[in-house]
């Protein structure tokens, strides 16, 4: 995102545009990667729950991965998934393939 | 010629404390929320009444403290109110952390704070310790010499605060005790007049504008911090234009003009004393003496310390021969206290290169008498004949100094 000077931003940071911070990409952020093996996922919706980012992407009851633009790589649903079909993996190691 | 018609008032003797809340009446604010302090209590006793009275229609809030207290008045604010409070030296001491966030989240708050020492050792008297070290808040701070100026300022604070160049919060001070407690002539103004000066607070943004949702306070990285602080310098900037602005259309309106700075007997002086406040009377009875014995002694009265008026201070003061700056607070350790740092300052950057000294004077309410500012303008006239302004730093009725 290109950055703006002080004559162009809204005054003192207000947000005057609800729901813009999918504009931020906090996956930026990210060390660590959550890659699921779906042969272990049995679509329980435990990391959809327990996201605090809503970065599980799911549709028709089905989780179809991660938004790797905002995922922060907490780790939170790695730990929370009962079937441990989640591991985090490097992101750098992870961009490598 | 036609007379000019200035709004007639009524003259009335009011305690300082009870002037403050008169125009906290006068102008019936959304919300105060506000916690007793002396030398304030008698604002926020005096204003409850009103509240329990039925004179006025605010939502009061009597907080825990005064963190709470400005806590309270910024999300109010923030909610679209107008939000008025006061304090004074320990309170706004512990308001410290919020009153970073009013400025910074621009809510318009006013504040009268009845100017009162830091212990320790335990004070509760006049000095200007609490306002001078909340200098840097990003408050803007203007200073009442009598109780009428009391009055004034506390009218003039709302629409300068509110102003849409400006939208950053004011503290008006006065001296505890010394205004606070001692009763003053005022002419009040009818309060349908202060009500149309003052107008409705119209906010740009309000967290009650559900067809608008509005953040506030969001997390602001090294990215925007920044850029927003500049954006409140420039609210400063403004301010210096608005406060002249609201200022002349006061005098317009009541015959009392008001500027950033107030010279007296200045114009052909030769020595001048530099004060904001209260003592600035005693002053003025010093000039006139002095004169009296063929000196040519002047005051510069600084009204409005923040934003800091350093083309007005530096265009009234170029020509003295010696300038003596009154400081009521003491920067331990720095090199000058609070007036004389800025007073140097806007003098040294226009390449004047003037004599001048620093006197700090009337800690924890000790009161200086007009025969000691006779003294400042006697050592003034020395430092002119000898051409040697050491010490530059001195002290005016302490003891053994």
């Amino acid at each position: 995102m290109a950055q703006k000077g002080w004559k162009e931003i809204s005054l003192a940071g207000l947000v005057a545009d609800p729901g813009n911070s999918v504009a931020y990409e906090t996956g930026t952020w990210r060390a660590f990667r959550p890659v699921i093996d779906f042969d272990k996922c049995t679509h329980c919706m435990f990391c959809w729950i327990y996201c605090p980012d809503g970065t599980i992407m799911v549709e028709d009851s089905k989780v179809l991965g991660v938004d790797l633009k905002h995922c922060k790589g907490c780790g939170i649903c790695a730990t929370e998934c009962p079937r441990k079909a989640i591991i985090m993996v490097e992101e750098a190691k992870a961009q490598r393939g | 010629m036609q007379e000019t018609q200035y709004v007639k008032g009524k003259f009335v003797a009011l305690e300082g404390d009870r002037v403050v809340a008169e125009v906290m009446r006068q102008i019936n604010p959304d919300v105060v929320a506000a916690y007793p302090i002396t030398p304030q209590t008698e604002v926020v006793q005096t204003f409850s009444e009103f509240v329990a009275d039925g004179r006025v229609d605010t939502e009061f809030i009597a907080v825990e403290s005064e963190h709470a207290a400005m806590s309270a008045c910024i999300g109010a604010s923030a909610a679209g109110a107008r939000a008025l409070t006061a304090t004074c030296g320990a309170g706004l001491a512990l308001m410290w952390e919020m009153l970073w966030c009013a400025s910074g989240l621009r809510c318009p708050i006013a504040m009268a704070v009845v100017n009162r020492s830091l212990s320790a050792p335990l004070n509760i008297l006049t000095d200007q310790t609490d306002m001078m070290g909340a200098r840097d808040t990003g408050w803007i701070q203007i200073y009442a010499e009598n109780h009428q100026e009391v009055y004034d300022n506390a009218i003039q604070a709302v629409r300068i605060a509110e102003h849409p160049d400006v939208v950053l919060p004011v503290m008006h001070g006065l001296a505890g005790f010394v205004l606070g407690h001692t009763l003053g002539r005022v002419e009040m103004l009818p309060d349908e007049v202060v009500k149309e000066f003052v107008g409705s607070y119209k906010p740009r943004y309000s967290l009650l504008d559900i067809e608008h949702p509005t953040t506030f306070g969001a997390y602001d990285h090294w990215d925007y911090f920044f850029e927003h602080k500049r954006q409140q310098w420039e609210g400063m900037n403004c301010a210096l234009k608005v406060i002249a602005e609201v200022g002349e259309e006061y005098g317009k309106l009541t015959g009392r003009h008001y500027g950033l700075v107030e010279p007296y007997m200045l114009e052909d002086a030769e020595v001048a004393i530099v004060i904001i406040g209260s003592a600035a009377g005693a002053v003025r009875v010093a000039a006139d003496q002095m004169r009296a014995q063929g000196v040519k002694a002047g005051m510069l009265k600084i009204r409005c310390f923040r934003p800091f008026p350093p083309s007005a201070v530096a265009g009234a003061l170029k020509d003295k021969k010696a300038i003596a700056v009154m400081d009521r607070s003491s920067c331990f350790g720095a090199e000058g206290n609070p007036v004389f740092i800025e007073v140097c300052s806007s003098l040294f950057q226009r390449g004047i290169r003037a004599k001048v000294v620093d006197y700090t004077y009337g800690l924890g309410g000790r009161d200086t008498v007009p025969g000691e500012f006779c003294q400042v303008y006697r050592d003034l006239l020395q430092v002119v004949q000898t051409g040697v302004a050491e010490p530059v730093f001195r002290y005016l009725g302490l003891r053994d100094f």
